[in-house]
């Protein structure tokens, strides 16, 4: 189990290191240094050479990628010019939020989708269980601004109930923790398309479960169906469980973006949309990168968490 | 669909022999057609994915419109007689922009999902075929893009592209092959070792007779399942592009882009500018979600009814 742990853990790193690689060459290809933001756009051409050498834009690219690689370790992402602020404080200032916006909306999901996900398995080809189907499918196939949008048309436009833009008074984490009301479309509509994914995936886990043996074994010892389920279904049928939720990252990432920028709520997602209007090339990267390290981190937490659960998996 | 009996079913005439019916010899291709077709489901996905080629390249011809020339005075029209969906803020009909847009969004949805499967597959047999630290190295490497949120890998390349029909196909395309190679790679891993092909060997088959006869039909059924969750991840995410402002230059757009407005339309009451277009948005990605669901149930032997 330990070897297990430090092989992935080893993994994970090079795979981190790769993303970091990886990203930092596409933005090249598609931008470049940020010469041009920091000198403006009709500089002399002496000037931004200067600049890039004082910088090591003019060093050769695999180089680049090793002192990025290097500053990120030590969490020096460089310097907006557009905004005029560290990279490091800009992601700072929005982190929270964003982290509020996906955890709520995580937890409001799997709220949601274990419990719909178990019933639908146990009422399997029940005319509930083909509504809840549809449902899901429905949800799952849905753009997130097209299911953000119906409900800002019903529950802002057409019922008042909740605003249809978060309010720019709301700035911290507290704020929007005490002002319930304007988080509440945008946490719906992150948490509707999490939950389409999961409650569809844990129905199938379940129904798994539902035709093992020790279901049959707990029945045929005279369990209440009730405790059969409390005790022997739910416990098996959430292992999987923890793969999805580890899985469920760059989904949340990519809803993120979308939901922050339909609500106009200021967080990274709302940060990454107009880096991408203004260019702000040090900003995308920086996104991008703990984007995909979050993803390699979920993924590392997943396959622990399960092989440290489930005692079938015996990795040596 | 009549023409093909289940396999094994009652009311064929057979001594079935020790070890299961074989009196019925039909190859696996038209066994999964036959558990495809006989899916509700799959059925209907398939007839909407058909009805929506057949509206958005036929469509046009039924009903044609303008749509290169803005007219003013004609902007954001409710729906009537003369313009069956309203018009939008040039003045395009706005059903007659559905069946262009569709066009559209259909081609770049299975231009770049047949790119995608064709890069992951040759990537996916490779590594599976020569193995060893080649597979690796090669098998990290899509680790790594796998890490990445596509939504950010092309989002940040459509800030350079100027973006067409093309250019967005290709992106989507490059950078979704992750999942067939994976798909293609364990399937050859596993059937390199299976008795068949050990079998098909030991007959003196030829390694061309192999890869022809035995390793790609076999490892197809991935692939094509997973073409069809590709086309409907592609077309999701071109709408993505749109609504973020990367979408098709004007005067081309896909339904995306006409969903790119809509945050406007709703707060001003244009309810045609958004319903219609959403719901064939929707309509397209569950009907390939749902073919996708059924096929992966079709080629799965251990799922046919017996």
């Amino acid at each position: 189990m330990t070897g297990y742990i430090i092989r992935r853990c080893v993994a994970a790193v090079i795979i981190a290191i790769g993303v970091a690689a990886v990203s930092y060459a596409l933005l090249n290809f598609a931008g470049g240094s940020p010469v041009y933001a920091a000198l403006g756009t009709h500089a002399n051409p002496k000037a931004v050479a200067q600049w890039n050498r004082v910088h090591g834009f003019d060093k050769p690219l695999i180089v680049q990628i090793g002192n990025y690689v290097w500053n990120a370790v030590q969490l020096k992402f460089g310097y907006s010019y557009k905004q005029g602020q560290s990279v490091a404080a800009l992601l700072d200032e929005n982190a929270g939020r964003t982290a509020y916006l996906s955890g709520s909306a995580l937890v409001l999901a799997l709220i949601i989708a274990l419990p719909l996900g178990i019933a639908q398995a146990v009422k399997r080809n029940s005319v509930s269980d083909y509504a809840a189907t549809a449902i899901t499918f429905t949800l799952y196939s849905m753009p997130a601004f097209f299911l953000g949008l119906i409900l800002i048309q019903f529950f802002a436009l057409d019922l008042h109930i909740f605003p249809p833009l978060v309010s720019s008074n709301v700035t911290s984490v507290w704020a929007s923790f005490t002002h319930p009301a304007q988080l509440t479309l945008p946490i719906v509509t992150l948490a509707a398309l999490t939950v389409a994914g999961f409650s569809r995936y844990m129905r199938s886990s379940a129904l798994d479960a539902l035709a093992q043996d020790y279901i049959r074994l707990a029945r045929a010892k005279g369990l209440s169906e009730r405790v059969v389920l409390a005790r022997h279904l739910v416990r098996n049928a959430c292992l999987p469980m923890i793969t999805l939720v580890g899985l469920a990252i760059p989904g949340l990432l990519a809803g993120n973006i979308i939901t922050e920028t339909l609500y106009n709520y200021p967080g990274l997602g709302l940060l990454f949309y107009n880096a991408l209007q203004g260019l702000d090339y040090p900003v995308l990267l920086a996104y991008t990168l703990i984007g995909g390290v979050l993803t390699v981190t979920g993924n590392l937490v997943a396959d622990i968490a399960v092989a440290a659960a489930d005692p079938r998996i015996r990795l040596g | 669909m009549e023409g093909v009996p289940p396999f094994g079913s009652p009311n064929i005439p057979t001594t079935a022999p020790e070890g299961g019916e074989v009196a019925l010899i039909t190859s696996g291709w038209r066994l999964a057609a036959h558990e495809f077709f006989s899916n509700r489901l799959a059925v209907v996905g398939l007839g909407i994915i058909v009805f929506f080629i057949v509206f958005c390249f036929l469509g046009p011809i039924v009903y044609p419109t303008n749509q290169t020339l803005t007219q003013p005075l004609l902007s954001d029209m409710a729906p009537a007689a003369a313009h069956l969906l309203g018009t939008d803020d040039n003045g395009f009909d706005e059903f007659g922009r559905l069946m262009v847009c569709g066009q559209t969004a259909l081609e770049i949805g299975f231009f770049a999902a047949f790119m995608a499967t064709v890069i992951g597959t040759l990537y996916g047999a490779l590594a599976g075929l020569v193995g060893g630290i080649v597979d690796a190295v090669l098998m990290r490497f899509v680790d790594i893009l796998l890490s990445i949120p596509l939504l950010f890998i092309v989002l940040i390349l459509a800030t350079r592209y100027h973006a067409t029909l093309i250019s967005q196909s290709l992106i989507i395309g490059l950078f979704s092959w992750q999942a067939p190679s994976r798909l293609v790679r364990g399937e050859v891993l596993t059937l390199r070792v299976r008795d068949f092909v050990t079998a098909a060997r030991i007959m003196g088959g030829t390694r061309r007779r192999l890869i022809l006869r035995h390793l790609i039909p076999n490892a197809l059924s991935v692939v094509i399942v997973n073409i069809t969750f590709l086309i409907a991840d592609s077309i999701l995410l071109i709408a993505y592009l749109g609504f973020l402002g990367f979408g098709l230059a004007y005067p081309t757009a896909s339904w995306g882009d006409m969903l790119g407005n809509a945050q406007d339309a709703v707060s001003s009451g244009y309810w045609w500018l958004v319903y219609p277009v959403g719901a064939c948005l929707v309509l397209v990605v569950m009907a390939c979600n749902l073919v996708g669901d059924a096929l992966r149930d079709a080629f799965d032997v251990r799922l046919r009814k017996r």
